[in-house]
């Protein structure tokens, strides 16, 4: 009787009998996977660890406790969620790249040692590859090359710190790290990577919004949440943390603002949730460390029901720039009100998931007498409204109607995106059912009268910010256009690289080329064809001078010349002046 | 839906329906400052304790978004959509 299967096992050898199956069998299959999966982690103790003894090391390759408890929940319920979305897209590609993308962050957050871990994130960046790659057009290839390129040099550095650390610490066990030596910040750094730090989170920005209409829902809920595991793993309580959370918290939300591409605009979101993560991780109390927990779990949720609503609408009129968009709501009802739950979720809304689990973190930094990390992360939950709470249901379905008559969204899509709303309200209504699930005991009552008052005290004057700005025309018009950001390093940077590494080097090479192969080459061949013939005509010169009425030296070295070209000695000169050298040795 | 409803009416093609929310806006916004002298406050930090500390802080902070956005970051980085191409 086989008592456990790992999760991670039980998707990735899943995935590979998808492409087999056809129609119902097909969409039954794909649904019982996550299902399955979760009933044997239920079944779970906290605790429970397997190891293996692998090359003098002790692999670890499943372990639970109660931080990686949360993640593989809610990894299980978004891809359950993620696969009914997609069912109406009939793609076998996105289909196994999804899962074996799903499975592998399943793997990192039940990885109990630094090669598992290792292998499964790695594994996360080449699945994730081919759910940008299926949209098929030149810029999902380009972003995701570039996606690509940027996740193995994170890949690099973080096995380099790894390298590092195990032949400083002689184990391979995954636990607390914290930084103290250079090993160390490799892998922070190359964590950093995948959790979008600021200046390093272009990737994200580039690629999601290239990727398929389904992808972006999986895209949106893996990579950055398994590295705010990884994080809450191995640097709980690194201060560094807490100032680029709060970065990584306020500089997004200036670009989502003047963003036009709808997905665009909530990956820069999605930045900025993850920076109140960050935050929480680099507190490091126990309620901090809750509150980052709680608030991946419940941003999982309600960022993928919306990218899931502009999947939807991207699915029905082809359009995904809010200048193509508008009035949505007339043709795509449910969408609207579902993402406005999202949206209400995103801007943490009483009675919403986010209100519950924001307010963590939030109240974690006030503990900590952190004024300005407290002062920027109340700023960025302002932000957050604004351009993700209101900008996009407001341009995408409401705002000047711009004619798109469409269907509503295919069913499958509508019942995922009911189920992720389902669950921003019920978090919200019954946070206790969070709190339970949280890695240490809570203490924290989300719901007290000036807690609720003043949230909707700083959203409804946001609001009122938005409609002034917008009635006075103030408010910025979507453009057509894009909006640079630090990829510009890499993206022209590269280019730039390329270009003046061909000025400079193929013209050391061209002008190399053209000393050595055709002067000094050249030169000696030439050398040493006429060199015979000019030393004997200047040796027998005096002789034939005197001898006879000779015609001039000019004339009787190109006779010397045209012979030594022809071969016409019948013995090689040199090996005559050679053999005049040794005989001239011997004799002296 | 259909094209045959290309022409009926919506929620909010009728301006008294946008005026309507417009008007519940600020009615809940005069409610929510009406109703900060009942509730007990418990601040972390002083300024949370002077009134309407959230409402401004959120309508400022919302506009000083905007205004820095449109007038200092969209001029540094915006670029015609084949930038890169």
């Amino acid at each position: 009787m086989i008592e456990f299967i790992p999760p991670a096992f039980i998707y990735m050898v899943g995935a590979l009998l998808v492409p087999l199956l056809r129609g119902r069998v097909k969409s039954a299959y794909m649904l019982l996977l996550p299902l399955v999966s979760f009933f044997f982690l239920i079944n779970a103790q906290v605790g429970t660890a397997w190891e293996i003894n692998f090359l003098g090391f002790e692999l670890v390759p499943f372990k639970v406790d109660r931080l990686s408890l949360v993640f593989g929940y809610i990894f299980h319920l978004i891809s359950l969620i993620g696969i009914i979305y997609t069912l109406s897209i009939k793609s076998d590609l996105e289909y196994v790249a999804g899962l074996v993308y799903a499975g592998s962050a399943l793997g990192v957050v039940f990885a109990g040692d630094l090669f598992t871990f290792f292998v499964f994130w790695e594994m996360l960046t080449v699945s994730a590859l081919w759910l940008i790659w299926a949209k098929r057009t030149k810029a999902s290839q380009a972003a995701g090359f570039r996606y690509l390129m940027v996740h193995v040099f994170g890949g690099l550095v973080l096995m380099a710190g790894i390298i590092m650390y195990i032949s400083e610490q002689k184990s391979i066990s995954l636990g607390f790290i914290g930084l103290h030596s250079p090993a160390t910040y490799c892998i922070f750094i190359g964590m950093g990577i995948n959790a979008a730090w600021p200046l390093l989170h272009t990737w994200l920005t580039d690629a999601y919004p290239e990727s398929t209409v389904g992808g972006a829902v999986f895209l949106s809920a893996f990579t950055t949440k398994t590295a705010v595991y990884a994080l809450a793993r191995t640097f709980p309580g690194t201060e560094e943390l807490i100032w680029i959370g709060a970065v990584m918290t306020a500089f997004p939300i200036f670009f989502a603002v003047i963003e036009n591409d709808m997905r665009r605009v909530l990956s820069y979101s999605l930045i900025n949730q993850v920076g109140f993560m960050m935050v929480g991780i680099g507190i490091g109390t126990e309620l901090s460390i809750n509150g980052a927990a709680a608030h991946a779990f419940a941003h999982i949720l309600y960022k993928s029901l919306l990218f899931m609503s502009m999947g939807a609408v991207m699915f029905r009129t082809g359009k995904i720039n809010a200048t193509d968009l508008g009035g949505l709501y007339k043709s795509m009802p449910w969408t609207a009100l579902f993402c406005s739950i999202g949206a209400a979720s995103i801007s943490a809304f009483p009675l919403t998931s986010g209100f519950v689990s924001k307010s963590m973190v939030i109240d974690a930094a006030a503990h900590g007498h952190m004024s300005i990390v407290w002062l920027a992360l109340v700023f960025a939950s302002a932000g957050v409204f604004h351009h993700s709470g209101i900008k996009i249901p407001f341009f995408a379905f409401f705002g000047h109607d711009a004619g798109h008559r469409v269907k509503e969204a295919p069913a499958s899509m509508l019942i995922a995106m009911g189920i992720a709303a389902f669950f921003c309200i019920f978090l919200g209504v019954y946070p206790k059912f969070l709190y339970s699930i949280l890695p240490y005991p809570v203490d924290f009552v989300p719901y007290t009268a000036s807690h609720v008052l003043f949230q909707l005290q700083l959203l409804m004057f946001s609001a009122l910010a938005f409609t002034l700005l917008l009635l006075s025309g103030i408010y910025p018009a979507e453009i057509r256009a894009i909006n640079l950001d630090t990829d510009l390093i890499y993206r022209k940077g590269g280019r730039l690289f390329y270009q003046v590494m061909d000025k400079s080097l193929n013209a050391v090479n061209r002008s190399a080329e053209r000393l050595f192969v055709g002067e000094f080459l050249v030169g000696l061949a030439k050398f040493v064809r006429e060199l015979p013939a000019k030393l004997l005509a200047k040796i027998c010169w005096p002789f034939w001078q005197t001898a006879f009425d000779a015609p001039d030296k000019k004339t009787i070295t190109e006779n010397l010349l045209k012979r030594a070209q022809s071969g016409f000695y019948p013995i090689s000169i040199m090996g005559i002046f050679i053999a005049i050298y040794f005989a001239l040795l011997f004799l002296l | 839906m259909g094209p045959e409803d290309k022409d009926k009416k919506h929620m909010f093609d009728n301006p008294k329906n946008v005026q309507k929310v417009l008007y519940g806006l600020f009615g809940s916004l005069v409610l929510l400052l009406a109703l900060e002298p009942f509730v007990h406050k418990h601040p972390y930090f002083a300024w949370e304790e002077s009134f309407g500390f959230y409402a401004i802080y959120g309508f400022v902070a919302c506009v000083l978004l905007v205004l820095v956005a449109k007038y200092v970051l969209r001029p540094l980085v915006k670029r015609e959509e084949d930038y890169y191409d």
